[in-house]
């Protein structure tokens, strides 16, 4: 047992100690933290104060356009060509120019501006114009515009998963799903990347003679089993890492900026209320409630999802899907003698595994049809499939099955990758064929 | 002398091809014992089975007279003919992970490490990576590790390959060091001089089974043909007419003067029968007997085994 902690501590140390290493450490953080600070970083940008002229021939909108924090109205003369001559001395951003109309009411604006308007501006312009018109037009037909808004209805719709037992339970299908595919993915990819470190590792030792001098002194399975455990604590290191890091970086990030992004924050809601306050002013408190509820639905729905269950189930499959294939992906290192003849033998590994991804999205459609429930039981494709159909909901004899198989499986490529590994690291210089490896397993 | 390792009947059969069959072999303490045999003929196998990497299909293996026992690995040391270093590993920190593989602990392994270093001259080489090092400086870290635990057995395959003369020699010294120190040393090659130099005891083995051991010396004497070698001066023709009774001439040669016969004493005479016979009639310059090199007992053996 000493031997293989002595073992496991050169793979890790070795590893971890890499040049690659570090850099894939500090780099995977940066890019990630970057994945959420680029958007408000650039949102950011945007934060600085326009100022759109307005010259509105028909006087109806005059009073519409109230500025906000990242919006200045400036009520212009309405002569179009007086109003044009201003925009490049007055830092204009824009120039709205609401053409007068004779009989209908206005549908149509002009826009000027030294550079392309950026989409929210139009769309913050053309909201307010849509809101007064229609409010105009309601009018017009004598409907009072406030019974409107009090009729205006959003549904909320809640799911309710009925349990065997006849027990409700709140659940959201939209959190569930990206809970369970990104557990699948991450799952995959650790699988990939250092199952495949496992196998170059073992061709490493293989190429350079060394396995011979030391197997002299532990026995084969020693040697893998402890190549394997450290490579997998080499990858739990650097998952670790990168979201102490991701975390660190992207906290310390808003700490900075935090005045600047509640100011972002608090303009964005603005635009929101703007868009939901009725022309008229009598503002009800229906939106803010809405929020409270679908906030709530949300927490609901997250604790719904028996998170012991789910994180128990993640770190189960993850550690046994690698478990699974780094034996298997140690066996292909034995057997060849260097990484270009591993070909042949990856194909059947790597057709489960990016099978599983593929599926993915059709397992979420269906989490309970026939190929989910077989291929959330088979260890080879289990470790992502399942992942993805938990959140659904499964029954516990089905996940008792997938987790019984999957030790199984373990156990059995275990078995199979020790005695293909034993023959094959001290084998040099032949080509192997799956024949010659069954001859392997046999004796 | 006793006895320290004994394999008793050892076969093993991998997939299509016997690679071993009845091979006994007995390793005597505090020798030296050379394991020969045409390549593919079983040796390192019977050498993985003595280091426990592979388990025979039969028969028995025997250290201090007793079954050998998975722990006896860190009394065995063993050079195999196929080796080699992490590369991008430093030099100390290698030898350290391997001596402790070896049953050493951290202390006692950085202690003997820098008495071995410090005897080669490679204290420098400590912190280097091994890619940094040349193929011959490697092999000398390789021997270090093979010895450091002080293993009462050592088993070396093929120790020389990949040695310069200069190194060969220090190698060949360690060795014969580690036999006065009281340590055994199983040696597989294919150099017949080194066997002649380095070995007491061989085995011979050949397409899975042993075809002859024993002591150096016994196996020369049993192979010796009788035969001799004789500088004289005279006449060949002369020296022809005698051959018949008492010996037979296998080869002759005549240089400045000095004729050179090697002849086969025959019917069960002796050399001093053959010299009672020649001296009245030729002035004899040197009388030799010729021994075989354990290279013609190699090849003669196994073209018999053919």
């Amino acid at each position: 047992m000493d031997k293989i902690i002595l073992i496991i501590k050169r793979e890790y140390l070795t590893r971890v100690k890499k040049r690659s290493f570090i850099v894939m450490t500090i780099l995977g953080p940066v890019m990630l933290a970057a994945l959420f600070i680029v958007p408000v970083y650039f949102a950011q940008m945007e934060g600085e104060i326009k100022k759109i002229g307005i010259a509105d021939e028909t006087g109806l909108f005059t009073h519409e356009f109230s500025s906000t924090e990242n919006l200045n109205f400036i009520i212009l003369d309405s002569d179009i060509e007086a109003a044009k001559q201003r925009i490049v001395p007055d830092e204009l951003y824009a120039l709205l120019y609401i053409p007068k109309t004779e009989l209908s009411l206005p549908q149509s604006a002009v826009l000027y501006s030294p550079k392309q308007p950026n989409i929210i501006v139009k769309g913050f312009i053309s909201n307010i114009m849509k809101k007064k018109v229609e409010s105009l037009k309601l009018e017009a037909s004598g409907i009072d515009p406030a019974i409107l808004t009090s009729i205006k209805t959003d549904i909320n719709l809640v799911t309710v998963k009925m349990n065997e037992g006849g027990e409700e339970e709140n659940s959201s299908t939209e959190l569930s799903m990206a809970v369970g595919f990104i557990g699948g993915i991450l799952i995959y990819i650790f699988i990939f990347m250092y199952g495949a470190q496992v196998m170059r590792g073992v061709i490493e030792e293989k190429t350079n003679r060394i396995v011979e001098v030391i197997v002299s002194s532990v026995k084969p399975f020693q040697l893998m089993i402890g190549k394997i455990t450290g490579v997998a604590m080499v990858g739990l290191t650097q998952f670790a890492l990168w979201i102490i890091l991701t975390l660190i970086i992207v906290s310390v990030f808003f700490s900075v900026y935090s005045h600047e992004f509640s100011t972002y924050k608090s303009s964005n809601l603005k635009l929101q209320e703007n868009t939901i306050v009725p022309p008229t002013g009598t503002q009800t408190s229906i939106p803010a409630d809405e929020i409270n509820e679908s906030l709530t639905a949300v927490f609901d729905s997250i604790q719904s999802i028996h998170f012991v269950v789910l994180i128990g189930a993640f770190l189960f499959y993850f550690v046994g899907g690698y478990l699974l294939y780094g034996a298997l992906f140690a066996a292909i290192g034995s057997a060849v003698d260097s990484e270009t003849d591993t070909q042949q033998f990856m194909l059947p590994l790597t057709v489960p595994l990016i099978l599983s991804i593929a599926i993915s999205q059709f397992i979420m459609v269906n989490p309970d049809g026939p190929a989910a429930f077989w291929l959330s039981i088979f260890p080879l494709t289990s470790p992502v499939i399942m992942m993805i159909r938990i959140p659904f909901g499964v029954p516990y004899t089905d996940l008792l099955i997938s987790i019984t198989l999957l030790i199984l499986g373990f156990l059995g490529a275990t078995w199979l990758a020790a005695k293909i590994y034993r023959t094959g690291i001290l084998m040099y210089g032949k080509k192997i064929s799956y024949k010659e490896l069954w001859k392997w397993i046999r004796y | 002398m006793n006895t320290l390792f004994e394999a008793r009947n050892i076969t093993k059969q991998f997939a299509d091809h016997r690679a071993l069959s009845q091979v006994s072999i007995s390793v005597p303490e505090q020798s030296i014992y050379g394991l020969l045999g045409p390549n593919g003929a079983g040796k390192t196998t019977l050498i993985r089975i003595i280091n426990q990497i592979t388990a025979p299909d039969s028969g028995e293996l025997y250290f201090h007279s007793r079954k050998l026992k998975p722990e006896d690995i860190y009394k065995i040391g063993y050079l195999p003919e196929e080796r080699g270093l992490y590369k991008k590993m430093q030099v100390g920190e290698q030898a350290i992970y391997l001596a402790r593989l070896k049953g050493l602990s951290k202390s006692d392994s950085q202690k003997k490490l820098k008495y071995w270093f410090g005897k080669f001259e490679i204290e420098a080489w400590w912190n280097k990576k091994v890619e940094e090092l040349s193929k011959g400086m490697q092999q000398k870290v390789q021997f270090i590790i093979t010895v450091i635990h002080e293993p009462e057995l050592l088993i070396f395959d093929e120790p020389f390959s990949g040695f310069d003369p200069i190194n060969v020699n220090l190698i060949k010294d360690e060795i014969f060091e580690v036999k006065k120190r009281g340590g055994t040393i199983i040696f597989s090659t294919h150099n017949m001089a080194s066997v002649e130099e380095l070995c007491d005891t061989i085995a011979l083995i050949d397409k899975s089974k042993k075809i002859l051991e024993g002591t150096v010396k016994d196996i020369k004497s049993e192979y010796k043909a009788n035969t001799f070698e004789i500088v004289y001066t005279g006449n060949q023709a002369r020296l022809n007419s005698f051959a018949g009774s008492t010996f037979s001439l296998i080869n002759h040669s005549t240089s400045d003067g000095r004729n050179k016969a090697s002849i086969r004493i025959i019917n069960g005479r002796s050399p001093n029968d053959l010299l009672s016979e020649l001296l009245p009639n030729f002035t004899i310059l040197s009388f030799n007997e010729i021994l075989p090199t354990m290279n013609d007992i190699f090849i003669k053996k196994v073209k018999e085994n053919k």
